[in-house]
């Protein structure tokens, strides 16, 4: 029973992991119909740099984390503004080549600079080791991940429905023409999201260096993962790619506990068998754009 | 004279074989005698231009965006590999064969979860299923030899007379001789009634379909097709080296095939073929520049051709030799890349 409640619990802290670093892409992806398989290389920009401030440069954990951020919501923006705002509108192949090539570039320059082996960022004491709490052991770093996801949900749930940004982006996003029409300024728009995006994908790759592994192929390697997590979520709203975070972390957890030697086998066919079944995503919505 | 005569009467118009056409393949043919170190290489090149021009029948004329082509490529390899390692089939072209027929047969399967659903859930679909076949020999390492690949790999000579030799020359010939074949089939295809509504479901599939084109039908019958060249570039990969291993499905190799083919231009069969040619000389350029890091470069080639812009690219590429043409046959320019974005 114990080890159950540690699956559950290890599940739902890689789950809201997922989520913090895929909901950037669920925002390009799913609602402004951008391809973009260069995410997960601002996630791997952001875990870097938080690697190096504490490793090299001494900083404490908890301040390197927002520099995370804010270095990839940098990267983004100058990104967003010099090459992806061209390819809105051009077709689904170009981009998918585009940010490829920004993939591949990512990989060797990485590579390049910090050797090809998997990184580790220095935890404070305080983070280390488990919590007993009636007889489950808890990992500290992980109900820290717990934490720190679930208020950036909350934050972002309450964003996008309550505050006058979130409503210009929702009409930025269902009718571009109309919005600029009614006065919103519809690409600082995208630029703001598609920089806050990437923010959250590189603070979701300085906390995942613990638990997913930071090496030069991460954004290869969880390309899929972010993916199913936006195409599986649809884009209605956050909830949907918040649930398919959930349920792809707890799935992917248990199945490595329970049946190790299936490996991302039980992933990836869950993920064909969904998008068979509904290939706009378990909660997206019913029309395609 | 029925609508269905002017059909193959155009049909027949757009597939005669054109003077450039004749100079390329000639060209092909030099390449032996003006290189004959390069073997290898030249090799290389074939195989990957095979390869290209499978993913040019469904993203060129069929319009469908595959990021798991690899998948097809690693079966037909695969089933190579294992025919001739446990001497199942000792002979190399029926072996072949067999192992397009083995890409073939998944590509069919898996042609039903591609046609359903827009470009988003065919990307990942196709990607998923590369995924999914690089899973599966892994898990099955005893029957694929897991990392390590299929070791051991003799192949016989072809046909019982020609051997492989260590200079890759008969390899060359038989790859050469498979392309050719091939790239044969895929000519006739893409020229007949058949191609041309392809292209009518690529431009337009509501309109395709309301002039009476069974679009499904036809798109899995193309994507099977398709698994069927792939499965062979597979296969020639594994008698031609003598190996195989997990890399053939690799991410990587579905993605560098699109560059490939982006390169050389889709939707005219001799896209992949070009490109196949130009990405080996970048290849052979970059690795020797930076032996570890060439991936920076070709990802840089990628991000560079999309801004430019295909078509543009193209135009310049053959600025140069419509020049030569003009000035020469006093003609306007011959030499054009039909306009085929897929979308």
């Amino acid at each position: 029973m114990t080890t159950l409640f540690t699956i559950l619990f290890d599940g739902v802290a890689y789950g809201m992991l997922l989520f913090v670093l895929a909901c950037g892409l669920a925002v390009t992806l799913g609602l402004m119909n951008f391809v973009n398989l260069a995410h997960g290389a601002f996630a791997m920009t952001g875990g870097y740099f938080c690697a190096v401030l504490v490793n090299q440069s001494g900083w404490p954990f908890f301040a390197a984390l927002p520099l995370a951020f804010v270095v990839s919501a940098a990267i983004g923006v100058v990104l967003e503004r010099s090459l992806y705002r061209h390819l809105y509108t051009r077709s689904h192949l170009d981009q998918v080549l585009f940010s490829v090539g920004l993939v591949f570039m990512s990989v060797a320059a990485v590579d390049y600079i910090m050797g090809s082996s998997r990184i580790f960022i220095k935890l404070p004491a305080a983070l280390e080791g488990q919590i007993d709490f009636f007889g489950v052991g808890i990992g500290r770093y992980r109900l820290m991940i717990i934490v720190i996801c679930g208020l950036l949900t909350v934050a972002l749930q309450l964003v996008l429905a309550r505050t006058r940004f979130g409503s210009r982006l929702r009409a930025a996003v269902d009718d571009p023409r109309a919005a600029s029409g009614l006065g919103i300024n519809v690409p600082q728009v995208f630029a703001f999201t598609f920089a806050f995006g990437c923010g959250l994908a590189g603070l979701g790759g300085a906390l995942s260096a613990e638990i997913l592994g930071l090496d030069p192929y991460f954004p290869l390697k969880f390309m899929i993962y972010f993916l199913i997590v936006v195409t599986v979520g649809g884009s209605s709203s956050i909830t949907g790619p918040f649930l398919a975070s959930l349920l792809l972390g707890i799935g992917d957890v248990a199945g490595k506990y329970y049946v190790p030697k299936m490996g991302p086998f039980v992933i990836y066919t869950i993920m064909i068998v969904i998008l068979i079944w509904r290939p706009n995503g378990l909660f997206g919505r019913t029309a395609t754009r | 004279m029925s609508a269905s005569n002017d059909v193959s009467t155009s049909a027949m118009a757009s597939g005669r074989w054109r003077i450039s056409e004749v100079v390329f393949w000639v060209l092909v043919l030099a390449c032996p005698l003006l290189f004959p170190s390069r073997y290898l290489i030249m090799t290389d090149i074939l195989r990957l231009a095979l390869f290209a021009l499978s993913l040019d029948l469904i993203l060129g004329y069929a319009g469908i965006v595959s990021l798991g082509h690899a998948a097809f490529f690693g079966v037909g390899a695969y089933s190579a590999g294992l025919l001739a390692l446990h001497g199942i089939i000792n002979e190399p072209v029926i072996a072949l064969v067999v192992a397009g027929l083995a890409a073939m047969v998944l590509g069919f399967f898996t042609s039903f979860l591609v046609i359903r659903g827009v470009d988003l859930t065919r990307l990942m679909v196709t990607l998923g299923i590369a995924l999914l076949m690089e899973a599966l020999g892994e898990r099955f390492s005893n029957i694929t030899g897991g990392t390590d690949g299929l070791q051991g790999i003799e192949m016989q000579p072809l046909l019982g007379m020609f051997a492989f030799d260590m200079f890759g020359k008969t390899a060359f010939w038989y790859c050469l001789i498979v392309l050719f074949l091939l790239f044969l089939l895929a000519r006739r295809i893409v020229h007949s009634p058949f191609g041309l509504s392809l292209r009518a479901i690529r431009n337009n599939p509501l309109r395709a379909a309301a002039i009476g084109i069974p679009v499904n039908r036809r798109l899995i019958a193309v994507y099977t097709l398709s698994a069927f060249y792939a499965g062979i570039a597979g296969a020639l990969f594994t008698q031609t080296t003598a190996l195989a291993s997990l890399d053939v499905f690799a991410f990587e190799k579905s993605a560098d095939l699109m560059l490939v083919l982006v390169i050389g231009g889709t939707g005219y069969l001799y896209g992949g073929l070009i490109g196949a040619v130009v990405f080996k000389m970048l290849q052979e350029v970059f690795q020797t520049i930076t032996p570890q890091y060439w991936l920076f470069w070709i990802g840089l080639v990628l991000v560079v051709i999309v801004l430019v812009g295909r078509a543009r690219m193209h135009r310049w590429a053959l600025w140069l030799p419509n020049l030569v043409i003009r000035r020469l046959a006093g003609r306007k320019a011959v030499v054009v890349v039909p306009e085929s974005d897929a979308s």
